[in-house]
């Protein structure tokens, strides 16, 4: 029988009882008294109490006690002290059973309930999965199942449609809702070359794309995945609660004991009432509030977490989040792109872009990606040069048309000569931390070409951000002081630390953990073993295994944004797990001295029903205000895209 | 005299809930059935993990077919906070939880509130 039926069951039968109970004082009874109360009581016994008597016995006979016995020895002690004194003509307390039941069991059915859908947000993840995909077989596109498709199938995706499996785009573009996996709520342009994740949605354009990774290799089943490792796990604050718990059944058991002994025997009491009050200790002893205080936070914050692209490994690294002073930042891909960009053109920009074009279309060198990604946007299409010669440790140059044309960096100038204005750029342009290419045509400089690793326009914001919430801010690179120094600026960081070898990033977080926790911040595949030596690694952007192996926290959007907002989540969750257990604590420790009736002088006590009921409320407490974190507010004010 | 005797009592029973509930008690320990190349072990879910503890070989693909006979709502879930499993366990029912064997050492499990704990060995 189903927790709500024995509820259903336990609230009807007992309701004649709560009639006679409330219309006591007018003279009403029931018809044949105490004996329809005794048949009543025993049925709810019997059919809504029968399970937590079981329960308490099988767990007796293995040396345990939980909230069952508590229940269990409470409500047979209220039944069958009754039983004695209907027999012996005494004053009895059956309705107390009864009500105490149904109170626990409506306690229970909220609870599981509640429970339930704070646990579901994740695995609902899954679901959002495509149920095929429409897969290029021997030429011809056929529709088959998702679990047929294997790795290098290649998938057409219509408008509209989901995206099936994690992949690359071969031909076609679109614009892509990945909210569902990443938490940005924009559409994301894609074309051919841009890879896409399984379970996202097609907006606007057909594509196909060559699938690499499916099943439990996806993204969305590694995300799945990480939160129900995280959801499952302790906070390192719930291991003193485990070991209260361990002893409080037995613990609460003695009190009540001594309680009865106390009224009984020490202050002579009658029976029935030193038994009422022993019964009520018992009660409202119930350490259901303490035990679920930890884990239903915990499941609200990283699921909620989850949702906005932000995965929290474990109780562990939301627990160190609170403590964090200072925040280390790997530069390039973290703070910037991680691509360098042409900033500037010195010179006839056209002319300048499309020498440098011809003389870099075949080079691998970043630069010369920069070069040709700017070419590209400008429609720039280079014919081959001839004749190519590198200069050694300067650049290179090739035949154009009939001309002998160069491009290099600075070291060029001891073969050529700047023009005095050409000369003042360059100086500017390496002041501002940017690279400078010198381009020439037949001996002559006719250009320069500024590039530059940009920060994200949303790293300054960022930055602000954990400033305000009294964080110190450190940047940690590979690069020269001047570029360095150049982007803190842009981005308004504390301290850099330049010229890092990336061997010793780690070595460098360790000094800094001298004055304090630290958290580091990097794109998580030459960040390894700063990630892990940090008191939390903040693992950014795009899934990588690494990144997720190394990470204590994975954000899937490139956006150091996210670096605010699960400090501050991880802060919010913890916090609402000190909250819970400082109310299941207090409940449980101010309950029991009043439900013993230390306070009886006062006029303060606890039947055996209103610890029921206050047990059940307890728990509910609990669950709703975990529940709260779903609703609870992020001050970050780049919270817009939460829906 | 009544009260002689319920002083009496009053001390038996804390004497007989301290040595029950706190004093040392043997637990039950299984090793897993192995066959060619998986290895299974039944565990009893009644008021407690029966047997307690359970053995596994190290890298064989292992299964803990947990039965749950207890109706309490306490142990309806199982928790393995070191694999990540959360799962519910359907009243006289066998479900089988999968384990990944292929680190040795020992990992404890619970009930979703944690208060009843069982240990698997992989070694």
């Amino acid at each position: 029988m189903s927790v709500k039926n024995r509820f259903v069951f336990s609230l009807v039968v007992s309701f004649p009882m709560l009639i006679e109970m409330l219309l006591q004082p007018f003279g009403f009874s029931l018809p044949g008294h105490e004996w329809t109360m005794f048949l009543l009581t025993t049925a709810v016994m019997i059919v809504s109490a029968g399970p937590f008597l079981r329960s308490a016995w099988a767990a007796f006979r293995h040396h345990h006690a939980n909230m069952d016995t508590l229940v269990a020895v409470g409500t047979a002690t209220a039944y069958f002290y009754s039983i004695y004194a209907m027999l012996n003509h005494q004053a009895v307390f059956y309705e107390s059973a009864a009500f105490v039941v149904t109170f626990i069991l409506l306690g229970q059915y909220f609870e599981d309930k509640m429970k339930h859908s704070a646990s579901g947000a994740v695995e609902k993840l899954l679901d959002l999965q495509a149920k095929d995909a429409e897969v290029m077989r021997d030429g011809q596109l056929v529709k088959i199942p998702l679990t047929e498709v294997v790795v290098g199938d290649l998938i057409r995706v219509k408008p509209g449609q989901k995206i099936a499996v994690d992949g690359v785009i071969t031909e076609g573009s679109s614009t892509i809702d990945e909210s569902m996996v990443t938490g940005e709520s924009m559409p994301v342009e894609k074309r051919a070359g841009d890879s896409v994740i399984g379970a996202t949605m097609n907006n606007t354009g057909t594509f196909m794309f060559k699938a690499n990774k499916i099943g439990n290799d996806t993204l969305l089943s590694q995300i799945v995945e990480m939160v129900k490792k995280a959801q499952t796990s302790h906070a390192p604050i719930q291991k003193t609660v485990d070991k209260i718990a361990d002893i409080f059944v037995p613990t609460v058991l003695i009190i009540a004991i001594l309680t009865f002994f106390t009224w009984y025997v020490l202050l002579g009491a009658s029976v029935v009432n030193a038994m009422l009050f022993a019964v009520s200790v018992v009660i409202i002893a119930c350490p259901c509030a303490l035990g679920i205080a930890t884990p239903t936070a915990l499941m609200v914050g990283t699921g909620r977490s989850a949702k906005m692209g932000i995965l929290i490994k474990n109780g562990e690294v939301l627990e160190a989040a609170n403590t964090i002073k200072t925040v280390v930042f790997d530069k390039t891909g973290t703070i910037t792109n991680g691509k360098p960009k042409v900033t500037d053109i010195v010179g006839d920009e056209t002319q300048v872009l499309t020498i440098a074009a011809q003389l870099e279309a075949a080079s691998e060198h970043p630069l010369a990606a920069a070069i040709m990604d700017r070419a590209n946007a400008a429609g720039v299409t280079p014919t081959a040069a001839t004749n190519f010669q590198a200069i050694q440790g300067k650049g290179v140059q090739a035949q154009i048309g009939a001309q002998q044309a160069f491009i290099g960096n600075d070291k060029l100038l001891n073969d050529y000569h700047l023009t005095s204005d050409l000369t003042q750029q360059m100086t500017q342009l390496q002041n501002e931390a940017k690279t400078v290419v010198l381009v020439g045509l037949s001996d002559q400089v006719i250009g320069l070409i500024a590039i530059q690793d940009a920060p994200k326009p949303t790293s300054a914001t960022a930055i602000a951000e954990l400033k305000a919430q009294g964080l110190r801010t450190v940047m940690l690179t590979g690069d020269n002081e001047l570029v360095a120094q150049a982007i803190a600026k842009q981005v308004g960081i504390d301290q850099v630390i330049a010229d890092v070898l990336p061997g010793d990033k780690a070595d460098h977080v360790k000094q800094l953990q001298t004055e304090g926790p630290v958290a580091f911040v990097g794109d998580g595949i030459n960040d390894a073993p700063a990630l892990t030596t940090a008191d939390i690694g903040i693992a950014m952007g795009s899934g990588t295994d690494i990144a997720i192996e190394s990470g204590g926290i994975v954000l899937v959007k490139n956006d150091l944004r996210d670096v605010v907002r699960a400090l501050e989540l991880s802060r919010k969750t913890f916090n609402r797990i000190k909250l819970n257990l400082f109310w299941a604590f207090i409940y449980n420790t101010l309950g029991i001295p009043v439900a013993a009736g230390l306070f009886f002088g006062i006029g303060l006590s606890l039947s055996p029903e209103l610890a029921g009921l206050g047990m059940a409320l307890s728990s509910l407490s609990v669950v709703a205000s975990s529940l709260l974190l779903n609703k609870s507010k992020l001050t970050t004010r780049v919270d817009a895209q939460e829906a | 005299m009544i009260k002689l005797i319920v002083t009496i009592v009053t001390l038996g029973l804390i004497a007989f809930i301290v040595w029950w509930f706190f004093g040392k008690h043997a637990e039950t320990t299984a090793a897993a059935d192995q066959t060619a190349d998986q290895q299974a072990v039944n565990v009893e879910v009644d008021g407690g993990y029966t047997p307690n503890t359970v053995v596994l070989k190290r890298g064989v693909p292992a299964n803990i077919n947990f039965t749950r006979k207890d109706p309490s709502t306490c142990l309806e879930q199982v928790v393995f906070p070191d694999f990540g499993i959360n799962q519910f366990l359907a009243k006289d029912q066998n479900t089988a939880i999968n384990i990944d064997t292929s680190k040795p050492g020992e990992y404890e499990y619970a009930c979703g509130m944690n208060m009843f704990h069982g240990k698997v060995i992989i070694k």
